[in-house]
């Protein structure tokens, strides 16, 4: 095997944040009332960064994404808050300006390219409807483009006439990000995009997307249930819980010193093959009903450090205290800044 | 079945509304009418106009036509009902069997359901009705076997997708017998497409069964809606002026058939919460009240009234 | 010790092609001699068309051999007579199912499923017995309470709840060994320890068996006692776990290592092997069916299959190079 080395990082701290998204609150209106999916999310994306959203099935990251990238549609609407993409308000905008943005700025990469690509036209077709949508090239510029995307991912441009059921699972996840890269946008979306593949198929993904960011410079922002998946790729970290955002810093701050319990559980849920074997709880329990939350930190019918105090008192999103100066958020009492809840969260396996 | 929903959706109440005031009427005729042999010839004077005695009028034979309708209604609602029923069986044993079994027999009973499927209907009942006599027996067979092969292909195609669902190999690990499998665990969950089997098989055999006795076949001595379209037919009512005889039994079988489409409509909906449309007037409401906050939310920042085009 | 299931030279091949004569063979399975004894969690680790999806059915009977035997409790499958042998085969062996969305019936209460198999398998047990078992196996899966839990529908419980009624419905036979065919692929990452602990669980204090199928070699680690690692059709690697995941040999069960993510080990850049993808294993040539993504083939590779050689106390590899056939 080569030498391990890291890759590089791809972000670019000049200029203002390429996303921003202001107190974000999507909701879903369900015949018993409307459901918070999401509840005041705040995140920024530096232009070039790869910013990892993680969370257990129904924390609302799915929900996030469409709603950064205004794909939702009914029941789910936007509340409030706005996503600010290059200063400009994507939920007030008018659907044309909306239309113009999309692909050539933001792109999206759904989790099954199986539904995604339509079965009963060629790759090439397909990408050729994603040109055209959006600009009027000729036929010759839009082959040589298709061509290209498709060589970006290591696949045989010959491909651009098969079918998609002639590829295989992961060849066809490629063909999605290439079809993303047509206009080389500023930002990538990715909803779980590699959950359909297997582990190998899926770590050369990972590390082809990472390549692609450091050739192109595009923002990537990856949705995902599989925290270990992001960690060696991800600049900065989000965590969801519940329709909420209880932490967010940088990935080497979240994995080596957690900030929120949660964080912290979902760090200690992952069966290590290297090192000593050790027994694991998991997160006792389930995600709480978004209908009925409970009163008080979300999260308190779980945490294996919950206080009384949690159970009445609803954390904001605290500024933590850490030594190197980067700036890391956690949504736990713990971190309150004037009244701090005295407990520890130590992870249990330190990172070699 | 709930009921609570079926009342609740307004597509399945008004049809469900409407059948149960059909199947009353059959069941009980006499409740709905004086005249309890709307048969009879001369026993009003001809071809009268709607009156408060005669609410439709009278037939160019002295009959009342309102009678002759309300009498006429336990054919027609037998003939669906039993027709629709014999048909949906037939295609849910065929088109289940065929998709479960698979190989061989899934070959064979294909090939007979599609031969069956593209025979002329109408001059296949037309012979059927004219060779085999003209009783309501005969012209249910009539109905059941030119019926029921179009449902045998939906259920089968049903059964396909579902054939290698989990749950049912679960059950085949398990040990269970096939007919159990066909039986319990793949057919229940099946019912929604079933009962649309069903009330759309009741559909076609109003629509046919009138249109058959409209030509002269089926059982010419009872009352029945189609019966009385031919006869208005021959009289010449339209013509003659009367032609409240041939609208009130073509509007009879419109809504009947209108309260079979509806029920089915919306079944589908009631058996699948999940395909529950969020009601459209919460929706707009809700839009409307996201438009409004949002623009509020901006007005309160900049202090100024915009308005904006979709907000999503 | 005998063991409890052994097969030998199992082989099942599909007809594949569209044409209507035409003779292509589909190797899903090809020459797999595994045993699994009592009271052990063997784990079947390989990518998607390795062949383990195969292995599983034809342990649960849905696939019938092409080749090769299978023998249960010394007693050869194709012997089975009877509907009550037969019948007793698949509440000793049952399958536990990867699509907990897809498993259960959604008509029917959860425990449907379980009385279902509790009738049919425990005839021992009258109502009131039943009744009590299925209350024991949805607790020991640690749904709680049961009593709450047995009177749901499956759409009102979670991805996870529904695959411990799974494992439930399998308990529920008194099983000697039970087919986990990738129980927690579908499932979160942090739900899947709850479930392989139950296994874990189920293995120390109901000393039932599990083969346990899946392609995250590290969940594998975790709870398995041996593991088998499988290409193309082919077991490539066999051992106890620790074993051949502390010193693999064969650079398939090498590339499965590196690729996965482990948040507290440095990163290794892929090599070109993982960008290939795995074979569909049609009508081949003898041979290693790992040749093409292999970084170390050697000539041989391309003309001999390689059979498992042993390496170590009960460890084996089929690789021409890191375990050569012993010179005659």
């Amino acid at each position: 095997m080569s030498t391990p080395t890291p890759p590089e990082p791809t972000v670019r701290d000049e200029g203002p944040a390429l996303l921003e998204v202001k107190d974000l609150r999507i909701v879903y209106d369900s015949p018993r009332g409307p459901v918070e999916a999401c509840s005041g999310v705040n995140m920024t994306v530096r232009p070039g960064e790869f910013v990892g959203i993680v969370g257990e099935s129904g924390c609302g990251k799915s929900t996030l994404l469409f709603g950064i990238a205004q794909l939702h549609s009914a029941p789910a609407r936007i509340a409030g808050g706005q996503v600010l993409f290059q200063g400009r308000d994507l939920v007030r905008m008018p659907v044309k300006e909306l239309n113009d943005l999309r692909w050539r700025n933001i792109a999206v990469v759904m989790q099954s390219a199986m539904n995604a690509l339509n079965p009963v036209r060629t790759i090439g077709d397909q990408f050729k409807d994603a040109i055209l949508a959006h600009e009027k090239w000729p036929q010759e510029r839009v082959r040589e483009r298709s061509a290209e995307v498709l060589r970006l991912v290591s696949i045989d441009p010959v491909h651009l006439a098969s079918y998609p059921h002639q590829l295989s699972g992961g060849m066809r996840q490629r063909a999605m990000i290439a079809m993303a890269l047509l206009f080389t946008p500023d930002l990538i979306v990715m909803d779980e995009p590699t959950s359909a593949l297997d582990v190998v198929a899926q770590r050369s993904l990972m590390v082809q997307i990472k390549e692609l960011q450091q050739q192109l410079g595009f923002a990537v922002v990856f949705v995902t249930h599989d925290m270990s998946l992001v960690s060696h790729f991800s600049d900065r970290l989000l965590v969801m819980y519940a329709g909420q955002v209880v932490e967010f810093g940088p990935t080497r701050a979240v994995f080596d010193t957690p900030s929120h319990p949660y964080s912290k559980s979902l760090l200690d849920a992952f069966p290590s093959i290297r090192g000593p074997k050790v027994p694991l709880t998991g997160i006792p329990g389930d995600p709480p009903n978004l209908a009925h939350p409970p009163a008080g930190c979300r999260f308190n019918p779980r945490c294996p450090v919950v206080r009384e105090r949690c159970r009445s008192e609803e954390p904001e999103l605290f500024t933590v205290s850490t030594a190197a100066e980067v700036e890391v958020l956690s949504r736990c009492l713990a971190h309150h800044p004037s009244d701090p809840l005295g407990v520890e969260l130590v992870p249990e396996v330190q990172s070699s | 079945m709930k009921f609570a929903s079926l009342i609740r959706n307004r597509k399945a109440a008004i049809g469900l509304f409407l059948f149960t005031l059909t199947v009353l009427v059959a069941a009980f005729p006499g409740v709905f009418t004086t005249d309890h042999s709307p048969g009879t010839l001369g026993a009003f004077p001809l071809s009268l106009g709607p009156s408060t005695s005669h609410l439709l009028g009278t037939t160019s034979y002295g009959q009342d036509i309102y009678s002759q309708l309300i009498y006429g209604t336990r054919q027609v609602l037998v003939i669906a009902l039993a027709a629709g029923g014999v048909a949906t069986v037939i295609s849910v044993l065929v088109g289940i069997t065929a998709a479960y079994m698979g190989g061989i027999v899934d070959e064979v009973l294909s090939l007979f359901t599609n031969v069956v499927l593209i025979l002329p209907t109408f001059p296949l009942m037309i012979i059927l009705a004219k060779y085999a006599g003209q009783s309501n027996m005969v012209m249910i067979s009539v109905l059941v076997v030119t019926g029921w092969s179009y449902g045998a292909n939906q259920m089968r195609a049903q059964a396909l997708s579902l054939r290698n669902r989990d749950f049912l190999e679960s059950a085949r690990v398990r040990g269970e017998r096939r007919s159990y499998i066909i039986l319990f665990e793949m057919m229940p969950t099946m019912t929604s497409l079933i009962v649309a089997n069903f009330l759309g098989s009741a559909l076609y055999a109003v629509l046919a069964a009138s249109g058959l006795q409209f030509i002269g076949l089926g059982n010419t001595s009872s009352q029945s809606w189609g019966t009385m379209l031919d006869n208005a037919n021959q009289a010449e009512a339209l013509q003659s002026g009367n032609a409240l005889w041939i609208i009130a039994p073509g509007l009879a079988i419109a809504v009947l058939s209108a309260a079979f489409a509806l029920m089915n409509y919306a079944f589908d909906e009631i058996g699948n919460p999940a395909l529950r449309p969020v009601r459209r007037k919460d929706l707009r409401r809700s839009r409307k009240a996201a438009r409004a906050a949002a623009a509020a939310e901006l007005a309160a920042e900049k202090g100024t009234a915009d308005v904006y085009a979709d907000a999503s | 010790m005998t063991p409890l299931l052994e097969t030998r030279n199992l082989s099942r091949h599909f007809k594949v092609g569209s044409k209507l004569f035409s003779h292509q063979m589909l190797h899903a399975v090809d020459d797999v001699s595994l045993t699994i004894n009592e009271r052990e969690i063997v784990a079947l680790v390989g990518e998607s068309g390795s062949g383990k999806s195969t292995m599983a059915r034809l342990l649960a009977q849905v696939y019938t051999p092409t080749t090769g035997q299978i023998t249960f409790q010394g007693k050869d499958l194709t012997q089975l007579r009877g509907r009550g042998e037969r019948l007793q085969y698949r509440s000793d062996v049952p399958m536990v199912f990867q699509d907990p969305f897809a498993s259960l019936n959604p008509v029917y209460k959860v425990s449907h499923g379980i009385k279902r198999g509790l009738k049919l398998h425990r005839p021992e047990l009258d109502a009131r017995g039943r009744h009590e078992e299925l209350l024991r196996v949805v607790s020991a899966v640690g749904l709680k309470p049961p009593e709450e839990i047995i009177e749901r529908y499956p759409y009102e419980l979670s991805g996870g709840q529904r695959q411990r009624i799974g494992f439930a419905q399998a308990l529920a036979y008194r099983p000697k060994l039970i087919l986990a065919d990738e129980p927690v692929s579908m499932l979160d990452v942090s739900i899947r320890i709850g479930l392989l602990n139950v296994m874990a669980k189920m293995r120390d204090e109901e000393g039932v068996s599990i083969l346990y199928i899946t392609h995250d070699i590290a969940s594998a680690r975790y709870i398995s006692d041996r593991v088998m690692v499988m290409y193309g059709g082919h077991v490539v690697e066999s051992g106890p776990t620790e074993t051949v995941l502390a010193d693999p040999q064969h650079p398939y069960t090498q590339l499965l290592l590196s690729a996965v993510p482990d948040p507290r080990a440095p990163l290794e850049i892929t090599t070109e092997a993982a960008k290939a993808e795995p074979p569909a294993v049609i009508d081949p040539k003898p041979g290693c069916r790992f040749r093409a993504r292999c970084p170390i083939a050697v000539d041989e590779c391309d003309h001999v299959t390689p059979l498992l050689q042993p390496l170590g106390p009960d460890h084996k590899a089929a690789c021409h190079v890191n375990a050569p056939t012993p010179a005659v």
